[in-house]
C-alpha cells in the first residue's frame, strides 16, 4: 500500500534524515544546502504572511502582462544564479586544495558540476534572457502585449516546474551526476538506476517545452504585432536578436525534448535507444543533444549581442553603425548554428573529412561575429560615451573579454588542436569565457539598462559599477589560469589530482572564484540599496538614458497597456527622431478604450501540475504522475470552454494618465548626459552636444 | 488574445477571404502561430525519423525480427485509407464553415457531421494501428527487443499519440460547437485543428513511404 503511494520514495531519500542518522562532512555540506530549502520556504511563507503579500503575489503569478512575466523570469533566475554561484565557488575551492584529495567526495563533486551546468544554462541564462525579451520586445515593436499572453504564462509555469524539480533534488534524493550533457550509457538504468537522472530528464523536458512555446510566441509577436511603420529593417537590434533566438528555440528545442523522451523510455520502459546492448547506440543521443546544444549557445549569446548593440548606440548617443550588417550577421549566425554541432565531439570517431567539414563551418561563424564586434567599436568611435555608467563597464568588459573567448573558440574549432585540449580545463575556460563576459554581462547590463522600465527607478550606479568590475576582474582571475592548466593536461570534471604542478594556478583560480561570489553579493546589494533609496532614483518620465527606441517612449513604470496610443514609426530609432523634431511629448487628440486580457490561473495550474508530473515520475509515484498529466489535459480542455475575460480601460482613464505624463514631460527641464547618474535624472533627456 | 495587426503584418498565405473582417485579423496571429508550432513539431518527428533511419541496418536489429517479419501491408493500406479519407472529411468540415459565412445558411449540423465522420475514420485508423502493435508484441517484436524495434515503435507510436490528441481535440470542438455555437473562438480552434490534422497526414505519408514500404523493400 505504502509502496504504491510513495513509489520508491522513503525517509532516507530526504537528505536531512540521512545526515541525522549517519553524519559526515559530505552530507553536512549537502544537508546545509538541503536545509536551506525548507527553511527558506518557511521564511518566505512567514514573510509573505507578515507583509500581507499573498494577494499581490497571486496577482503576479496569474498575470498575463508581458512585463510582469518578464520580471518573474528574472527574479527566478536571480534565485537560481545564487545556487549556481555557490556551487561554482565550492567546486573551485575544493579543486584549489585537491592535490591528492580535497574535501569533496567524487560523487558529490559530480553532482555539483552537473547541477551547476544544468542550472546555469537552463534555469539561469535562458530564463534571464527570456525575461529580458519579455520585458523589452513588445515595447520595442510598439505592441500592447505578446501574441499569446496566456501561452506566455504557461511557458513561465513550465520553466518554474523545471526549476522546482532541480531545486527539490537537493532535499529529496539527489541530482544526476552525468554532467549537463548527461550522456548515456553512464546515465542509463544499468549504471545509474537512482532518481538523479530522472530529475534531469523531467526538469529539462518540462522547461524545454516551455522554451519551445516561448519561441513560438515571440516569433509570432515579432512577425505579427509590430506597430504601424515598424518595418523589419526598422526594428531595434534587440528585437532582431530576440527573433533569431525565437527561431532557434523553435527548431533547436525539439531535439533536446526528443532526447529526453528517448532516454526516459530507455530508463522507464527498457527501450533500446542508447543502451550498449540489443542494438542501442549512444552516439544517437550525443548527436541529438548537440543538435540542440550548439544552437543553444547562440540562443544564449544572440540576445546578449542585442543588448550590447542597444547599449553601444544609446551610451554613445549615436546611431548604430552598420545596422544592416549586424542584422545580416545575426541571421547568418542563426542559420550556421545548425550546421556545426559535430564540433562538440570531434574525438568520437568520425572520419577526418567529416571533422574537417564541421571545423570549417565552425570557423565560418567567427566571420559574422567579427563583423559585429567591429560594428560596435565603430558605433562607439567618436561617440558621447559615458564611462561612469554601469552598462558601459559591462560593454567594455564584453568587448575585451568576449573577443578572447572567441579566439580560444577558433583554436577549438580546429579538429587537430581540439584533439589535444578537448575535455580539459582549456575547454572549461573557453566556454566560461564566452558565457560570462558574453551572456552574463549582457544580461546584467540589460537588467541595469531596463530596470527603470520594470520598476520605475534606476539602480544605483555606485554599487552597480563595483559589481560590474568585480564580475570582470573575478572572471579574469578565475578563468584565465584554466587555459594554461588545460594545456598542462588537467582534465575537466575531476575532483582531485596528483600533479603538484597544478597547485599554484589552482589556488589563483580558487581565489578568483571568491571574487565572483563577492560579485554576486554586490549584485544583491545593488538591488537592495536601490530599493531602499528608490525615492531618489525614480525616473517617472521614462527616458533616463536618452534612449532611441520605442520602449523609452513610455512612462516608468510602464502602464499595463504599454502605449496609450500605439506609436507610428517613420524611421529607425523613431523615438530619437521624434525627440529631435521636438514633438515626442506633444498632446494627443484622440484616445480610445483599451482592452487587455484579465489574469488567469491557467499558467499557474499547468506549472503546479508539471511539478506533480515530474516528481511523480522521478519517484515512481505513478498515481501522481498520471493524475497530474490527466489533470493538465482536463485543465486545457476546461479553459477552452471558459469565456476569455478581458478588462476594458476606459478612454478617459487612459487620457488622464497619458496627458499627465505628457504635460510633466513638457514642463520638466530634463538633464543632459552629464547629470544622467544624479538624482536630477527624472527620466527626461535634454540634448547635449556630441563632440566631433 | 490580443492583437494589433496592421496591414503589413497580415500574412498573405493564410487569408480566409475578405468576408471574415475582424475575425480575419485574429485568425492571422492564431493560425500563423499554430503553423509555427507545427514546424517545431515537425522537427521532433524529424529527430525520431533520423533515429529510425540510423537504426535500420541489421546490426541494430540485434538478431530480432525485421520489417519483413511483421509489417502487414494490408493493414497499413487500411490505415492509410482511413487517414487520407479523414483528411478529406476534415477539409469538408472547414469548408462548411466558409459556406455558413457566405450566408448560404449551411447549418452547424453539417459541420458536426463532417467532424464526427473524421473522428470515426480517425478511430478506425487507431484501431488498426493498435491491433498491429498488439500482434507485433505477441510475436516477440515488442519495442524492448532491439534498437531497431525501439525506433520503429517510438516513431510510429509518436504519430499515433498525435492522432489520439487530434481526435480528442476534434471531439472537444464538436462539444464546443454544440454548447456555444459556431463562434469566433471555435472557428479559430477548428482552423488550427485542421492544420494539425493535415500535418499528421503528411507525416503518415512519410511513415508509409520510408518505414513501411521502405522496410519491405
Ligand atoms: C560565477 C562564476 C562561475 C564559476 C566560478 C564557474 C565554475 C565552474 C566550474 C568549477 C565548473 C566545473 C569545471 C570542471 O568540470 O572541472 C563549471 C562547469 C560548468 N559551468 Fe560554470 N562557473 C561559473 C559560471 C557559469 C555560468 C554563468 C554558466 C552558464 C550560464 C556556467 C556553465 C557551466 C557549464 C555548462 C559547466 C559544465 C558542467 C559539466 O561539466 O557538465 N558557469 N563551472
Ligand atoms: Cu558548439
Amino acid at each position: 500500500m505504502l509502496a504504491s503511494l510513495f513509489g520508491r520514495l522513503n525517509w532516507d531519500s530526504i537528505i536531512l534524515v540521512k545526515e541525522f542518522e549517519d553524519p559526515d562532512l559530505q552530507l553536512l555540506i549537502t544537508s546545509g544546502a538541503a536545509a536551506a530549502i525548507p527553511l527558506g520556504g518557511i521564511f518566505l511563507v512567514l514573510l509573505l504572511w507578515y507583509l500581507k503579500w499573498w494577494k499581490p503575489l497571486l496577482g503576479w503569478l496569474t498575470s498575463v502582462d508581458h512585463k510582469k512575466i518578464g520580471v518573474m523570469y528574472i527574479i527566478f533566475s536571480v534565485v537560481m544564479l545564487f545556487r549556481g554561484v555557490v556551487e561554482a565557488v565550492l567546486m573551485r575551492t575544493n579543486q584549489a586544495v585537491a592535490l591528492n584529495g580535497g574535501f569533496l567526495s567524487s560523487d558529490h563533486f559530480n553532482q555539483l558540476f552537473t547541477t551547476h551546468g544544468t542550472n546555469m544554462i537552463f534555469f539561469v541564462a535562458m530564463p534571464f534572457l527570456i525575461g529580458l525579451i519579455n520585458v523589452a520586445v513588445p515595447l520595442q515593436i510598439g505592441a500592447r502585449d505578446v501574441a499569446f499572453p496566456k501561452l506566455n504564462s504557461i511557458s513561465l509555469g513550465l520553466t518554474g516546474a523545471g526549476g522546482f524539480l532541480i531545486t527539490i533534488s537537493l532535499l529529496i534524493g539527489q541530482f544526476s551526476t552525468g554532467g549537463w550533457t548527461n550522456y548515456p550509457s553512464y546515465t542509463g538504468k544499468l549504471v545509474n538506476p537512482g532518481p538523479g537522472v530522472d530529475y534531469w530528464i523531467t526538469a529539462i523536458g518540462l522547461s524545454g517545452i516551455g522554451s519551445t512555446l516561448t519561441g513560438v510566441n515571440f516569433a509570432v509577436t515579432i512577425y505579427k504585432m509590430r506597430t504601424k511603420g515598424m518595418k523589419f529593417m526598422r526594428m531595434p537590434l534587440f528585437t532582431w536578436t530576440a527573433l533569431a533566438t525565437s527561431i532557434l528555440l523553435i527548431f533547436a528545442m525539439p531535439p533536446l525534448t526528443a532526447a529526453c523522451v528517448m532516454l526516459g523510455l530507455d530508463r522507464y520502459l527498457d527501450f533500446h535507444f542508447f543502451t550498449n546492448d540489443q542494438g542501442g547506440n549512444l552516439m544517437n543521443f550525443i548527436n541529438l543533444f548537440w543538435m540542440f546544444g550548439h544552437p543553444e549557445v547562440y540562443i544564449l549569446i544572440l540576445p546578449a549581442f542585442g543588448v550590447m548593440s542597444e547599449l553601444s548606440s544609446t551610451f554613445a548617443a549615436k546611431r548604430l553603425y552598420g545596422y544592416t550588417s549586424i542584422v545580416a550577421a545575426t541571421m547568418c549566425i542563426a542559420v550556421l548554428a545548425f550546421f556545426v554541432w559535430l564540433h562538440h565531439f570531434f574525438t568520437m570517431g568520425q572520419s577526418t573529412t567529416v571533422n574537417a567539414a564541421f571545423g570549417i563551418a565552425t570557423l565560418l561563424i567567427s566571420i559574422p561575429t567579427g563583423v559585429k564586434i567591429f560594428d560596435w567599436l565603430a558605433t562607439l568611435w567618436g561617440g558621447r560615451i559615458r564611462l561612469n555608467t554601469t552598462p558601459v563597464i559591462y560593454l567594455c568588459g564584453f568587448l575585451v573579454l568576449f573577443v578572447l573567448g572567441g579566439f580560444s573558440g577558433i583554436i577549438l574549432a580546429n579538429p587537430t588542436l581540439d584533439y589535444q585540449v578537448h575535455n580539459s580545463l582549456f575547454l572549461v575556460a573557453h566556454f566560461h569565457n564566452v558565457i560570462i563576459p558574453g551572456t552574463l554581462f549582457g544580461i546584467l547590463a540589460g537588467i541595469h539598462y531596463w530596470f527603470p522600465k520594470m520598476f520605475g527607478f534606476r539602480l544605483m550606479e555606485s554599487y552597480g559599477k563595483v559589481t560590474a568590475w568585480l564580475w570582470s576582474i573575478g572572471f579574469v582571475i578565475t578563468f584565465m589560469p584554466l587555459y594554461p592548466l588545460g594545456l598542462m593536461g588537467m582534465t575537466r570534471r575531476t575532483v582531485d589530482y596528483t600533479d603538484p604542478a597544478y597547485v599554484p594556478l589552482m589556488l589563483v583560480s580558487g581565489a578568483g572564484s571568491l571574487l565572483l561570489g563577492l560579485a554576486f553579493l554586490f549584485l544583491i546589494i545593488t538591488f537592495w540599496r536601490s530599493i531602499v533609496n528608490r525615492k531618489q532614483l525614480v525616473t517617472p518620465i521614462g527616458d533616463p538614458w536618452d534612449g532611441r527606441t520605442l520602449e523609452w517612449w513610455t512612462p516608468c513604470p510602464v502602464p499595463e497597456y504599454n502605449f496609450a496610443v500605439l506609436p507610428e514609426v517613420d524611421s529607425r530609432d523613431a523615438f530619437h527622431t521624434a525627440k529631435e523634431r521636438g514633438d515626442a511629448y506633444a498632446p494627443i487628440e484622440k484616445y480610445e478604450d483599451i482592452k487587455i486580457p484579465s489574469n488567469t490561473y491557467f499558467g499557474l495550474i499547468i506549472g503546479i501540475l508539471g511539478c506533480g508530473l515530474g516528481f511523480g515520475l522521478v519517484w515512481y509515484m505513478w498515481w501522481m504522475a498520471a493524475g497530474s498529466f490527466l489533470a493538465a489535459l482536463a485543465t486545457i480542455i476546461v479553459y477552452a470552454f471558459l469565456p476569455e475575460r478581458e478588462q476594458v480601460i476606459p478612454a478617459e482613464e487612459v487620457r488622464r494618465v497619458d496627458e499627465n505624463w505628457r504635460r510633466e514631460a513638457r514642463e520638466t527641464y530634463g538633464v543632459t548626459r552629464d547629470d544622467e547618474i544624479t538624482e536630477a535624472n527624472k527620466g527626461l533627456a535634454r540634448p547635449d552636444v556630441v563632440p566631433g | 488574445m490580443m492583437s494589433n495587426p496592421t496591414p503589413e503584418s497580415l500574412h498573405p498565405g493564410l487569408n480566409l477571404g475578405e468576408e471574415h473582417g475582424e475575425d480575419h485579423l485574429e485568425a492571422e496571429t492564431s493560425v500563423f502561430g499554430f503553423w509555427v508550432f507545427v514546424m517545431s513539431d515537425l522537427v521532433t518527428f524529424g529527430m525520431f525519423f533520423a533515429i529510425f533511419a540510423a537504426s535500420s541496418a541489421p546490426m541494430w536489429m540485434a538478431g530480432g525480427p525485421g520489417p519483413k517479419d511483421f509489417v502487414d501491408i494490408g493493414s497499413i493500406a487500411w490505415q492509410t485509407g482511413f487517414l487520407l479519407a479523414s483528411s478529406l472529411t476534415s477539409g469538408m468540415a472547414v469548408l462548411s464553415l466558409k459556406e455558413r459565412h457566405a450566408g448560404e445558411g449551411a447549418s452547424r449540423g453539417r459541420l458536426i457531421f463532417w467532424l464526427l465522420l473524421t473522428a470515426v475514420l480517425g478511430f478506425g485508423f487507431l484501431y488498426r494501428e493498435i491491433a498491429d502493435f498488439v500482434s507485433m508484441a505477441q510475436m516477440g517484436a515488442g519495442p524492448t527487443r532491439s534498437g531497431y524495434l525501439t525506433a520503429f515503435w517510438s516513431l510510429v507510436g509518436l504519430h499515433g499519440a498525435h492522432v489520439t490528441a487530434g481526435l480528442l481535440w476534434c471531439l472537444t470542438i464538436v462539444v464546443g460547437v454544440l454548447v456555444r455555437g459556431v463562434d469566433k473562438r471555435w472557428k479559430l480552434a477548428l482552423l488550427r485543428w485542421a492544420v494539425f490534422w493535415h500535418f499528421l497526414d503528411v507525416i503518415w505519408i512519410g511513415l508509409f513511404t520510408f518505414v513501411f514500404l521502405g522496410g519491405l523493400i
